[in-house]
């Protein structure tokens, strides 16, 4: 035989093959875990690769992955480890934070990340021009307030201070317990403000330095490609400091809003971790691909908010038994199935050490009972009450329920009214509601960031409830340094907030996503946080197939 | 071989009567068709089950049962049960009425406005034709979820005011607070749809306009209105007919869409659109909510489109004398 | 003709400046601004991100700034997206769309056109109900259900393709097929309604006759004329196909410009928004021109006025 003849009957036959369906062509992941690339899904297009600018949860897992702070996150425990600081000191009143910089963290173009990086990344992001939204998440360092919101106007009277080259120091203005945690933040990671200045104005927004070929980084990857609306990659960064123990050489972050789409990309081999998963699925792959499913607990309170500022609801005997008249078990086994917590409180448990003593109970005969007291026995002369929602399936299915266990177990009238996204924030915001759905979800892990959203006049209370011994004690527990004093202050304070009920919690979050058995080194962790450079990919015993429900 | 229609048009050989002759043969031939007047029969009993629904569904449609969750098709749930564990026959039954609704009202708007403006647009022509054309490209390029999302906003409270406005100035009791909703959509809808409708009335009538028979009435110094009403319109009918059986399910599943906005039905009412979007996400697991909506639905837009069909050809004089 | 075209582009100018002050002023009227989150922007900075973007200045000089840039072709900076211009992210986003209306322009043509011309050459028999009914069907299954429905077949039990994505070229085949189906649903429907119509006038009569062969009769007078409401169909079709379709780009995760039209405005983006209608405005008035234009060669008697 001569060999085009043998070319022409193997093409003959790998054409057969193709259509017959053995020797199948490889699957985008079977392909990534040859070569060491990741595919996982991260919701939606990022509005930014600007730490100082991005608000959204999408962005800070893309950043996480480009940019290292001073502390970087255990991958398991989220405790702070070494990033670029080798170590540190705390001065012994809680205040002053040293750090000491590794001499080897470089930048993607090789030059040295150094002590000033980090002044000037600061300074940027506090400067009052630049307008980043996140930047509260430096106010607990003394005067950066006083600087971000213009009323100082000399950086060098923030507590930033360059000792030299390789050490920082940082001083607070009170001492904070939480402080390094807060600092695993992506609004405390270092930007490269020299190669900002090449691209644009430095302190103003617009400025192009993110983009392929202008951006540079420090972490553990670099930006390669940027697909917008569909996809970002980043490829391994050879001048990291650790690149030696980084093993996967890309990743590839889909913007994919559907959870629908991402399943089925999941399923036919696209992606090896998913973002969510679609709630009519959960059950069926806790059933049948139970090593698919990952279900793990999340730092966040699914809760309603009630406007107390109008009556019948500015009767705090109502509240109180429109609180008691939830069936939680039942909407988390029944509705939600994604193991989520019932919840009786704010605080999730265990945040930091911290569970709330005060817990909420479900009791149909007391809530009659406090109702009748009220004056609407039986739910009599209540006037209907407005549940309010965002549009999404999984809240209208959660406030269709609460209103059957209203109207069977009260007699109370509920109505429901949606509205898109931003209405319904505006509602929120000018309590144009009686009854509206939130969720809460921790930036940082300390129950502060659950409780202090309730004092008078926060930004995010939304509800018109306050209340002066509430604001006392988180006032208190605020400039307390002992853990186990400043948690009995947070226990009191969340006993006022569960007795007054200006809000109604629902479940506190979890986090279910579908991930290939093949992904190593990513551990569930409680802010959804996983530091890319420990993930790898483990070739299988056997092959890819469909996932099939 | 028919006559041709030039004749049959000319005004001179039209005595008075033919105009009910003319009814009356459509009618009869109409009666004859078995296609249509099946799909009228059937669309009949749908509305009846729909807006007789409280008194045929032996469940409520607002009934949960959360235990249940969803099941397939049984005796006791002729249709299966939702996610809610909520009845889907006795919620079929209750989402026709919005649907039905929504998709006959919205279209007979869009259809009078559309035909009307397609109709005197084309048959002026010149700078009026222009100007009315320029105007339906701007609106064309308007977003649809911003304009809902205003209307939401603006108009929301307009019916109960006026309701109150209505019974205190004039003491005359009106139910349009609770109706305003139904006729935002209704107002919504009709304002999208009517845009491509008046582009065909309007391309078909200046293309008729340049015919024998239509410039014989022009000749003939008949009136603009006469012509437009006896002439153009009747000769639009095919493709406006078969556009408008069309459009009915595209504004069902528009509700939907506005429902998204905050503009449709409020839950737990349903509607079909939002039962289709619902069993959409769920088609592999519970398919049986997405088929038995989306089957209601194509059996209306089968039968429209039957008896559409029919009433073109009964209304058609010329086609129908072959 | 090249007067009429000129003539067009002219009278255009001015409904485009009024659609562009329309949108200008009614997404501002939406509740919401841009930066309002979840989370509450402090007062301080929320002023400030109104200063860099121009929002604290007077209505009426923001306004005059923004038909400024528009006249330069400048369509601003995207708020949401805050590294890209809003010119950027339409000619990012505008060749995905073009691409696959493209295809799916195709595929309804081929697809519609040949039904209508089969089912209206046989009214009332079979050959007229079922592709007709076929045709129904394809109206009756929104693109959100046939996508998936696709999807489940075709990518996820036979492996044939990928379930999304917009890479190689077999990433084409199934939205296009959904997008064109759709549309050739409507195509056929309008085509076998414009052929009867043509067909029953006199002068076919008169040609059929005359003993002219069907076929003959058919493609030389009929067609031209029949197609007439297919035409005017398209115009606004295609200007809609190829702006992208929001649905299709979730559905398959393509990166089109469709679902700018939906998520600016939920994001209260207010440049891209204003953008993306100006943007489609122009495509729908190129599109009826050219449809005009069609409509003249398609019946002669027409004049271009």
């Amino acid at each position: 035989m001569s060999l085009p003849r043998i070319n022409a009957s193997l093409l003959l036959l790998a054409v057969l093959a193709s259509l017959t369906g053995c020797g199948r062509p490889e699957t985008r992941i079977e392909r990534g875990v040859r070569e060491q690339i990741l595919h996982i899904a991260n919701g939606s297009e990022p509005q930014e690769l600007d730490p100082h600018l991005v608000t959204g949860v999408t962005e800070h897992h893309l950043i996480m992955s480009m940019l290292e702070g001073l502390v970087i996150e255990d991958p398991k425990d989220l405790h702070p480890i070494p990033g670029v600081a080798e170590r540190w000191d705390i001065s012994s009143d809680g205040k002053v934070y040293t750090f000491y910089l590794r001499k080897n963290a470089k930048w993607s173009n090789g030059e040295p990340v150094t002590a000033r990086d980090f002044y000037e990344t600061y300074k940027r992001m506090l400067t009052p021009s630049l307008a980043s939204e996140y930047a509260y998440m430096l106010h607990a360092v003394q005067n950066a307030e006083a600087f971000n919101t213009g009323k100082l106007k000399d950086f060098s009277e923030v507590g930033f201070k360059v000792l030299d080259d390789f050490t920082f120091q940082i001083t607070l203005a009170n001492p904070t317990s939480y402080f390094l945690s807060l600092m695993n933040h992506t609004s405390w990671f270092p930007v490269p403000v020299s190669v900002i200045a090449k691209h644009g104005p430095v302190y103003e927004r617009g400025n192009q330095w993110t983009r392929v070929g202008n951006n540079v980084a420090n972490g553990p990857f670099m930006l390669k490609e940027w697909r917008v609306g569909y996809k970002i990659v980043v490829q391994k960064n050879p001048h990291y400091w650790d690149a030696a123990n980084v093993r996967l050489n890309e990743i590839h972050f889909y913007a994919i809003e559907s959870t629908d789409a991402e399943d089925r990309s999941f399923r036919a081999g696209q992606l090896h971790i998913g973002y969510t998963v679609p709630l009519s699925k959960i059950d069926v792959y806790k059933e049948r691909h139970p090593d698919l499913i990952h279900i793990n607990p999340y730092l966040g309170t699914y809760f309603y908010r009630i406007n107390v500022t109008k009556p019948p609801l500015n009767n705090k005997t109502v509240r109180r038994a429109l609180v008691m008249a939830i069936d939680r078990e039942t909407i988390v086994e029944k509705i939600t199935r994604g193991g989520q917590l019932p919840a009786y409180n704010m605080t999730p448990p265990g945040t930091a050490g911290y569970t709330a003593r005060a817990q909420l109970r479900t009791d149909f005969e007391a809530a009659r009972k406090l109702l009748a007291e009220a004056g609407f026995p039986g739910g009599k002369g209540l006037p209907p009450i407005e549940i309010l929602y965002n549009t999404q399936e999984s809240h209208r299915v959660i406030a269709e329920a609460i209103q059957q266990m209203w109207k069977k177990e009260l007699g109370v009238d509920a109505r429901i009214v949606n509205q898109e996204w931003k209405v319904y924030m505006d509602s929120q915001r000018t309590l144009n509601y009686q009854v509206c759905r939130a969720g809460w979800i921790g930036d940082y892990v300390d129950p502060n960031n659950f409780l202090d959203m309730w004092t008078t006049g926060n930004g995010n209370n939304d509800t018109g409830w306050s209340n002066a011994e509430y604001d006392r004690l988180i006032r208190a527990a605020g400039a307390e340094t002992d853990t186990a004093k400043r948690h009995e202050l947070f226990q009191q304070a969340e006993a006022i907030l569960l007795d007054e009920c200006p809000m109604i919690p629902i479940y506190f979050y979890t986090r279910v996503r579908l991930m290939q058995p093949s992904v190593k080194g990513f551990y569930p962790t409680i802010l959804d946080n996983h530091s890319y450079k420990f993930i790898y990919l483990e070739p299988l015993d056997k092959p890819f197939s469909r996932i099939q429900l | 071989m028919a006559e041709s229609p030039a004749i049959t048009t000319m005004p001179a050989a039209e005595p008075a009567e033919e105009g009910v002759s003319l009814w009356q043969d459509a009618w009869h031939r109409l009666a004859r068709n078995r296609m249509a007047i099946g799909s009228a029969i059937v669309l009949a009993i749908m509305m009846i089950l729909s807006f007789g629904a409280p008194l045929i569904a032996k469940q409520k449609y607002d009934e949960q049962n959360l235990q249940l969750g969803a099941v397939p098709p049984n005796a006791k749930y002729w249709l299966g049960t939702d996610y809610l564990g909520r009845d889907q026959f006795t919620r079929l039954l209750y989402g026709g009425r919005v649907s039905i609704t929504v998709g006959l009202v919205a279209t007979a708007v869009s259809l009078v406005i559309g035909v009307l403006y397609g109709a005197i647009a084309g048959y002026l022509g010149g700078k009026a034709d222009t100007v009315m054309m320029r105007i339906v490209d701007a609106l064309y390029s308007l977003p649809l979820a911003l304009m809902v999302i205003l209307l939401m906003v603006f108009a929301k409270d307009m019916g109960t005011n006026w309701e109150q406005f209505l019974l205190q100035k004039f003491e005359w009791k009106t139910r349009l607070g609770e109706y305003w909703n139904l006729i935002l959509i209704f107002a919504a809808i009709g304002a999208v749809e009517w845009l491509t409708m008046a582009r065909i009335v309007r391309a078909q009538v200046q293309a008729l306009r340049k015919q024998e028979f239509i410039e014989a009435a022009f000749a003939l110094g008949l009136r603009k209105r006469r012509i437009i009403l006896r002439h153009l319109l009747p000769n639009v009918l095919g493709p406006v007919v078969v556009y408008s059986t069309l459009t009915v399910p595209a504004v069902m599943l528009l509700e939907a869409f506005l429902s998204f906005l905050g503009l449709g039905v409020q839950p737990p009412m349903s509607s079909w659109g939002l039962m289709i979007n619902d069993g959409a996400q769920a088609m592999e697991e519970h398919p049986w909510l997405l088929i038995a909506p989306g089957t209601a639905l194509a059996m209306t837009l089968f039968c429209l489109n039957f008896l559409g069909d029919g009433l073109r050809d009964a209304l058609d004089v010329r086609a129908s004398k072959d | 003709m090249l007067r009429f075209i000129a003539n067009r582009l002219l009278q255009t100018i001015p409904v485009l400046f009024l659609v562009a002050t329309l949108t200008f002023f009614l997404v501002r009227l939406a509740p919401g601004g841009p930066f309002s989150a979840e989370k509450k922007v402090p007062a301080e900075i929320l002023k400030n991100l109104e200063a860099h973007f121009g929002l604290d200045k007077p209505l009426y000089v923001q306004y005059a700034e923004y038909l400024g840039n528009l006249c330069k072709g400048d369509l601003g900076p995207s708020f949401k997206y805050s590294n890209w211009s809003v010119n950027e992210l339409i000619a990012m986003s505008f060749p995905v769309s073009l691409e696959l209306g493209c295809y799916a322009i195709s595929i309804a043509m081929l697809i519609g056109i040949t039904a209508g011309l089969i089912a209206s050459l046989r009214a009332n028999t079979i050959t007229d109900h079922a592709p007709m009914s076929l045709a129904m069907l394809g109206i009756c299954v929104p693109t959100f259900v046939m996508g998936p429905l696709l999807i489940l077949i075709f990518g996820l039990t036979l492996g044939w393709f990928n379930a999304s994505g917009w890479d190689s070229a077999r990433d084409r085949v199934l939205p296009a097929l959904t997008l064109g189906g759709y549309y050739a649903a409507y195509v056929a429907r309008l085509t076998r309604g414009g052929m009867l119509e043509i067909m029953s006038q006199d002068f076919i009569r008169t040609a059929r006759a005359k003993g002219a062969d069907d076929r003959r009769v058919l493609l030389k007078h009929a067609l031209k004329g029949g197609l007439l409401p297919v035409v005017a169909f398209l115009g606004p079709a295609i200007a809609g196909l190829v702006s992208g379709s929001f649905v299709i780009e979730t559905v398959f995760q393509i990166p089109g410009l469709g679902r700018y039209f939906i998520t600016s405005v939920f994001n209260r983006d207010y440049t891209l928004v204003v953008g993306t209608v100006l943007f489609y405005f122009a495509l729908v008035v190129l599109l009826n021109l050219i449809v005009d234009i069609l409509q003249v060669w398609l019946n002669p008697k027409l004049r271009f006025e």
